[in-house]
């Protein structure tokens, strides 16, 4: 905790198996001069999206939490810039930057907090709890996430390992972090893909709390990446606040994972500078900690001074970026709050194939009698009301 | 065509949809290269190999999970649970997760969790758990328990191209005991639709599983003893219920005896009882019965378990109660 509570930079760990004998550095040295750019451009759209749903949130136009993500835009950016867009990722709630950059959009984004009722999950979920995931190239390839933490890796293991057993050129990555490693799924599912043999890299970002419990209430072990050793993968610690380190290590593990060599660890060293929710005053955070971490080590500061002093960007040309992306943001933000919240009945539809909605209980519907499923069918049920007026409405335009 | 048990016909299930379509693929602890606990997977790794017969870790919450993620993917994997009891520590996964998959994230979840369960065989608190009712609780699962050969090899094959996740129980105790002729050609029962085991116009007994051998011959002796006419209906599935089929018994001899092996107490028979309540109170000549295992962890005695779960002479004794009410 002394490190951290420095800002300072994480130090390499010593103990387990490094990824591969690659030169570090030499992944993010390949990065072409748009690629740097894409990267300061996501990391951007990241911090303005979220300070947009601060604005929403305080005009209570955000239904439930806000999870901010601020002092992390690195690690989630450029750990998820190192797949390919066939390949599957598995988000946590502070990798928004990843799922935009799988392609996730700033107006789902919005939709999903907002509760409206053409959000990605038609208002059943919330915040970036949502997904396009399946064949590659018809779906993005993020999986939608649960509340119940570690429960990623093992679907994670298997979604990798069907990749594996079809022969398909595709590897996974899921995001864990430092509380999740406690949990019984994080074992069971790492210890299964690393045993199968899957093209798995799990990337576990120490932001030094889960919720109010430090790091130190949460494992005895000096890293977490030294819980690689005990699963026969190799694994490596970054700073994740230079998304340039963090592009590096993790293109590093997926590229081991694409030769089919298996699973990697990765430990990314960054900080939540923000609670676990908005709600969450941080009470339990020393005085002067969070204040540090934003003067000395914020991600898009680092980064700004590495593309103008070190890389050659003209500084007029990242400030048309943060332009663009306000106007991507303001746009987003209109289409969000015009979308309509959904139908009550179709909270109904869709919890299986086949019935595919439920029948409402007798006291709601107002008839009685219909027990049979053929009365049931009758009925109708099994519309989205919200699919069913949109049909209506298109084939009218038609006539 | 010779018979076969209840436990062949499962496996005849597993071979028969693993030969038609190759994103079947079984997942378990012992059931590749030991053919599982009780060798209802035997064969499978000598035809169908590693790729598609995996022995795992001992890791009931990941066994599940990557059936999911694979089902996600357009797989079909079917998980062995190596005794049922062992379902809870997948709980989390299977309820939280699986379950919820299609209605929260529009995921397709099309896998099936199998194993041995239930008692009557001295297996103890830890190999003889009928935990179907904490399933049947949560939208999203299906729950099927068949009673015959016939039964286990078709809701296998249905178990296995259902759309959504249904978890398949399998009476351990029936395993080699119980044996049916298969069907020819292409053997698929309905998930959903119950079974008439034996018509009859003085009451009904509604039941599953083991227990519907027990009220098999509780039938019998009541017609022998009692000249009572008993209709017995195996449920075959627990989720959906078949409504239809409950209301049919009901409206046909107005009296209900509910019989399983589950305990009493949150078991499937207070559901049925209060959807017989909403659904065909006026058939009703009596109120419905139950007879169930009493509310105590299974333990391991013949003198203990016997007298812990239904048997046959309870099924009577109710029967009786019931006739005359």
């Amino acid at each position: 905790m002394a490190s951290r509570a420095k800002g300072g930079r994480a130090a390499p760990a010593r103990t387990a198996r490094p990824l591969d004998d690659d030169t570090p550095g030499s992944a993010a040295a390949r990065l072409t001069r748009e690629q740097q750019l894409e990267l300061y451009y996501w990391m951007r759209l990241t911090r303005t999206l979220e300070e947009r749903l601060v604005a929403l949130y305080r005009q209570t136009k955000v239904v439930g939490g806000l999870f901010r993500s601020l002092g992390q835009e690195a690690d989630a950016v450029g750990s998820c810039f190192a797949l390919e867009q066939r390949d599957v990722m598995s988000p946590l709630i502070r990798n928004l930057g990843a799922m935009l950059v799988k392609g996730a959009t700033p107006v789902e984004v919005l939709k999903q907090y907002m509760a409206k009722g053409d959000s990605p999950t038609r208002g059943r979920e919330l915040n970036i709890h949502f997904g396009d995931v399946g064949a590659a190239g018809k779906t993005r390839g993020f999986l939608g996430q649960i509340s119940p933490l570690g429960d990623m890796v093992p679907v994670m293991a298997g979604v990798t390992l069907s990749f594996r057993m079809r022969g398909e050129d595709r590897v996974g990555l899921v995001y864990v972090g430092d509380g999740a490693t406690s949990t019984g799924a994080f074992h069971e599912g790492i210890n299964f893909a690393a045993v199968q043999r899957c093209p798995l890299v799990v990337v576990i970002e120490n932001n030094g709390y889960a919720y109010s419990t430090p790091t130190s209430k949460q494992t005895l072990a000096k890293s977490f990446v030294d819980k690689a050793i005990g699963y026969g993968i190799p694994g490596e610690r970054a700073d994740g606040n230079d998304v340039l380190a963090v592009y590096d290590v993790t293109k590093r593990a997926v590229d081991r994972a694409r030769r089919g060599e298996g699973v990697s660890l990765i430990e990314l060293m960054t900080y939540r500078r923000k609670g676990h929710a908005e709600h969450d005053n941080q009470s339990y955070v020393p005085e002067g900690e969070i204040e540090r971490w934003a003067r000395e080590n914020d991600p898009l500061d680092r980064y700004l001074a590495r593309l103008t002093t070190e890389l050659g960007f003209d500084p007029k040309e990242l400030a048309a970026v943060d332009e663009r992306v306000r106007r991507e943001v303001d746009a987003a933000t209109d289409v969000a709050e015009a979308s309509p919240f959904p139908e009550p009945l179709d909270a109904l539809a869709g919890v299986y194939a086949d019935p595919p909605a439920a029948r409402p209980l007798w006291y709601r519907e107002g008839i009685s009698g219909a027990v049979t499923s053929s009365e049931r069918a009758a009925d109708g049920w099994g519309v989205y009301k919200a699919d069913a007026k949109q049909e209506s409405k298109i084939s009218q335009e038609d006539a | 065509m010779a018979e076969v048990t209840y436990l062949e016909a499962i496996r005849e299930a597993l071979f028969e949809e693993m030969e038609r379509d190759a994103d079947v693929f079984c997942m378990g602890e012992d059931i590749g290269a030991y053919g599982g606990a009780f060798k209802v997977t035997e064969g499978l790794l000598a035809k169908y190999g590693e790729q598609r017969v995996i022995d795992t870790p001992i890791s009931e919450t990941a066994i599940v999970g990557a059936a999911a993620g694979a089902a996600h993917m357009g797989m079909r994997p079917v998980v062995e649970m190596q005794f049922i009891d062992f379902i809870a520590n997948a709980y989390d996964m299977l309820t939280n997760y699986v379950a919820t998959a299609r209605y929260r994230a529009f995921l397709p979840c099309p896998m099936v969790v199998r194993g041995p369960s239930g008692g009557y065989v001295r297996g103890g608190p830890f190999h003889s758990q009928n935990p179907e009712a904490g399933f049947i609780h949560t939208p999203g699962l299906k729950v099927v328990y068949p009673s015959t050969a016939e039964d286990a090899k078709g809701l296998m094959k249905a178990a296995i191209r259902d759309e959504d996740c249904v978890l398949f129980f399998e009476h351990k105790y029936l395993y080699r005991r119980i044996k049916g002729t298969m069907p020819a050609g292409d053997h698929v029962v309905p998930i959903g639709k119950a079974r008439v085991a034996r018509e009859g116009t003085d009451l009904s007994i509604i039941t599953y599983a083991a227990t519907v051998w027990k009220a098999l011959e509780a039938a019998e002796q009541l017609e022998k003893e009692d000249g009572l006419s008993v209709e017995v209906v195996d449920l075959r599935t627990l989720a959906p219920l078949d409504d239809e089929a409950i209301v049919a018994t009901v409206k046909k001899t107005n009296r209900v005896l509910i019989v399983h092996e589950d305990t009493r107490t949150g078991g499937i028979a207070g559901e049925l009882t209060a959807r017989i309540n909403e659904m065909a109170f006026a058939w009703l000549d009596a109120p419905v019965l139950r007879v169930t295992a009493h509310d105590i962890p299974l333990p391991y005695a013949p003198a203990l378990e016997d007298f812990v779960l239904p048997q046959t002479a309870d099924v009577v004794r109710a029967a009786r109660t019931l006739a005359a009410y």
